[in-house]
């Protein structure tokens, strides 16, 4: 699947988007935040607080527990500041 | 889904409110009310040279109709105007416009101000301030106020 980002979460990963191609055991959004914060230390600084980061599957917003089964792009992203 | 009379746009260029708000009701009889908002960048008591506003392309014009579709099925709206602008933006400058048209005030008033606090806090751009100074700025952080505004529409509904 693609994954993009937004904000500081594209700066301190230092890419705006990549391809992944996570392990089964990897189910939720929330446990793809896990999984990539462990692949170094741009993305453990990015979610290093988890809890805040946002989650969109295919361009709709969704909680961290939804499921990324036949996800095309999922983003992640700070909490909004437009308007 | 909006309506056929609902006008959405995401765009690095300016926008002329008064243009779009004729626009709106040009031609129309039905109309009693329109409301015309414009957020501008301000400059933080000079110590903002400009803001630059980042977006998710497609998302962003998704997310503003899912809200506006929100906003047409709570308020009777004759015509609606949405328009949010990405990129460099100078202090002075227009960065958001809301225009709701109505039979009648009341609908127009609170679709223009739902439609804001929604749009803050679910519409995926973000905000990072330069310096007047010449440093680099950071992010700005969302506000819980924000928040707080968006979900008062939850506890009236």
């Amino acid at each position: 699947m693609k994954a993009v980002y937004f904000a500081w979460v594209r700066e301190r990963i230092g890419m705006p988007q990549e391809n992944l191609d996570p392990p089964p055991g990897v189910v939720t959004a929330g446990d793809l935040i896990a999984w990539l914060r462990a692949r170094g230390e741009g993305y453990e600084y990015a979610f290093e607080n988890s809890a805040t980061i946002r989650v969109a599957i295919d361009r709709v917003h969704v909680k961290q527990d939804a499921e990324i089964a036949g996800a095309r792009e999922i983003a992640f992203f700070p909490p909004m500041t437009g308007g | 889904m909006t309506g056929p009379r609902a006008t959405i746009r995401v765009q690095a260029e300016p926008f002329d409110a008064a243009a779009e708000s004729a626009a709106l009701t040009a031609g129309r009889r039905d109309l009693g009310a329109v409301v015309t908002f414009t957020g501008l960048c301000r400059d933080e008591d000079g110590r903002l040279a400009a803001l630059e506003i980042e977006h998710y392309p497609g998302m962003a014009e998704a997310e503003i109709a899912r809200v506006a579709a929100q906003a047409e099925a709570r308020w009777p709206l004759g015509g609606l105007c949405i328009i949010h602008r990405h990129g460099l933006i100078a202090p002075g400058d227009p960065i958001v416009l809301v225009v709701t048209a109505s039979r009648h005030r009341a609908a127009a008033f609170e679709a223009a101000c739902f439609l804001m606090d929604y749009l803050k806090t679910s519409a995926p751009f973000w905000k990072k301030e330069h310096f007047a100074d010449g440093t680099a700025g950071d992010w700005v952080a969302a506000k819980a106020a924000d928040e707080a505004a968006a979900g008062r529409w939850d506890r009236e509904g």
